[in-house]
């Protein structure tokens, strides 16, 4: 709380996203001091890994100085100071914190708790909820996610260049003779990310995690790589039509589970047809919509990633004069 | 008496903090940032209404009869992701705003349109 307090009151950006970052972790603790394991995980992911990672990536194209405030903001802290007071109000006959005959405790979660071993047959309830009771939802929530993607490509794509951006190699030499230990140090790191990426994705049955949290995982990975060894080196192994046709095959996969399970003769996403057993076809279901979600989160973040890194090269390269070293090209 | 209904405060205040910079701030990344905070306190929300006293996390073991409500951390978890690919959404429009007005302060921005409109 005192960083978000400290975020209004900071203007130079940079300090403004590092706190965000720290804003995102400080929350992520507080999820895992509030039971909710599986939600900590992607707040730590997310909040103090991608969204930094953007947000740094936008003030470079946008500048780092919020300009001084002209007008005293006096209308705006009365119209928050009300808004607030309203709600506090409203607060007043909602049940106590931690009060476990709550009516948000009495609808549909004592079915999770209490038939999710017998109808899923995993431990993790908020993946069987996930994967398995509301997939449909998840399933929507991949296509936002899928959209979002669309509409940042859309917005940001550059035209095709005919020829080779400027790269001087010795500009690139000397990067890695000055970020040297940096680089090696996540050089020995990155597999283990990869693997711990991977690690998460199955163990989502059983312990905190799954598709959602694996795919920014290992983005993040990628996106580590990316930032230490330029773009271009990058997408060489991740081929950025590659990452964007993943994202629509992820998506797909998930679909189709639903579509083989109609063929199969049940509902939309009803696992159980996928296999002689209903359990394991519960299994097989999850497992494959859970990557499915992995695949489409990581390449979407990825080509976020990829566009903005681009965009700000593009930048880079039309407003400096040649010969000046591109330091901050690597960031 | 009122002392248990604490943690609708904490996550009031958060919103309100994050409001305050969306409407009083002009500079659009900073905008992204508060409704960033908007965001986390939604999410701060929906996580302690999900709290049960002395309950475990929604991980089946043997031994624990009491688990905390696994429904807001699954909205919540995918609402993350949802709300990191908006945001980045938003980045992108910002940043075609930077190239086409050369400024991301609001003032500014509204000062270039209106003397568009003037000379059209």
């Amino acid at each position: 709380m005192v960083i978000a307090i400290a975020i209004v009151r900071m203007t130079d950006l940079l300090a403004v996203v590092m706190l965000s970052g720290i804003y995102g972790l400080l929350s992520a603790c507080f999820f895992v001091v509030l039971d909710a394991v599986d939600v900590a995980f992607t707040e730590a992911s997310v909040g103090a890994g991608i969204s930094g990672l953007l947000m740094l990536a936008a003030i470079t194209m946008t500048g780092r100085k919020e300009a001084p405030k002209r007008h005293k903001p006096f209308l705006a802290l009365f119209v928050v100071l009300v808004t607030g007071g309203m709600l506090i109000y409203g607060t007043m006959d909602m049940p106590y914190f931690g009060a476990a005959d709550a009516p948000v405790h009495q609808h549909v979660a004592p079915r999770y708790i209490h038939d999710s071993m017998q109808e899923v047959g995993i431990p993790n309830i908020v993946t069987s909820v996930l994967g398995s009771y509301r997939a449909f939802d998840t399933l929507g929530e991949v296509a936002v996610i899928f959209t979002a993607g669309i509409g940042v490509l859309s917005l940001l794509r550059l035209p095709r260049l005919s020829k080779k951006p400027a790269s001087n190699e010795a500009t690139e030499a000397q990067m890695h003779e000055r970020h040297m230990v940096v680089r090696i140090v996540s050089k020995t790191l990155i597999p283990f990310i990869l693997l711990f990426a991977l690690y998460v994705q199955f163990h989502g049955d059983f312990g905190p995690g799954g598709g959602f949290q694996a795919g920014v995982i290992f983005a993040a990975a990628i996106i580590l790589y990316t930032m230490l060894f330029g773009l271009e080196t990058a997408q060489k192994v991740f081929n950025p039509s590659l990452v964007q046709l993943l994202a629509a095959v992820g998506l797909l996969l998930y679909a189709s589970v639903g579509v083989v399970s109609i063929i199969n003769g049940a509902n939309f996403l009803d696992y159980n047809v996928l296999a002689d057993t209903s359990l394991d076809g519960q299994h097989i279901g999850i497992l494959l919509i859970e990557l499915g979600v992995g695949i489409t989160v990581a390449s979407v973040m990825l080509s976020i990633f990829f566009n903005f890194d681009a965009r700000r090269q593009a930048l880079h390269n039309n407003k400096k004069p040649k010969g000046e070293q591109d330091v901050s090209r690597t960031l | 008496m009122f002392l248990g209904l604490y943690n609708y405060w904490i996550a009031i205040l958060l919103m309100m903090i994050g409001f305050y910079i969306v409407i009083a701030h002009a500079n659009l990344v900073k905008k992204l940032v508060g409704l960033t905070i908007f965001q986390t306190s939604v999410f701060i929300f929906y996580i302690s209404v999900g709290v049960v006293e002395r309950g475990s996390a929604p991980i089946l073991a043997a031994g624990v009869s009491d688990y905390s409500n696994p429904l807001p951390h699954v909205l919540i978890l995918t609402a993350i992701v949802v709300g990191i690919a908006t945001t980045a959404l938003g980045l992108a429009l910002v940043i075609r705003i930077k190239e086409a007005y050369g400024s991301v302060e609001e003032n500014e921005i509204q000062k270039q349109d209106q003397l568009n409109e003037e000379q059209s």
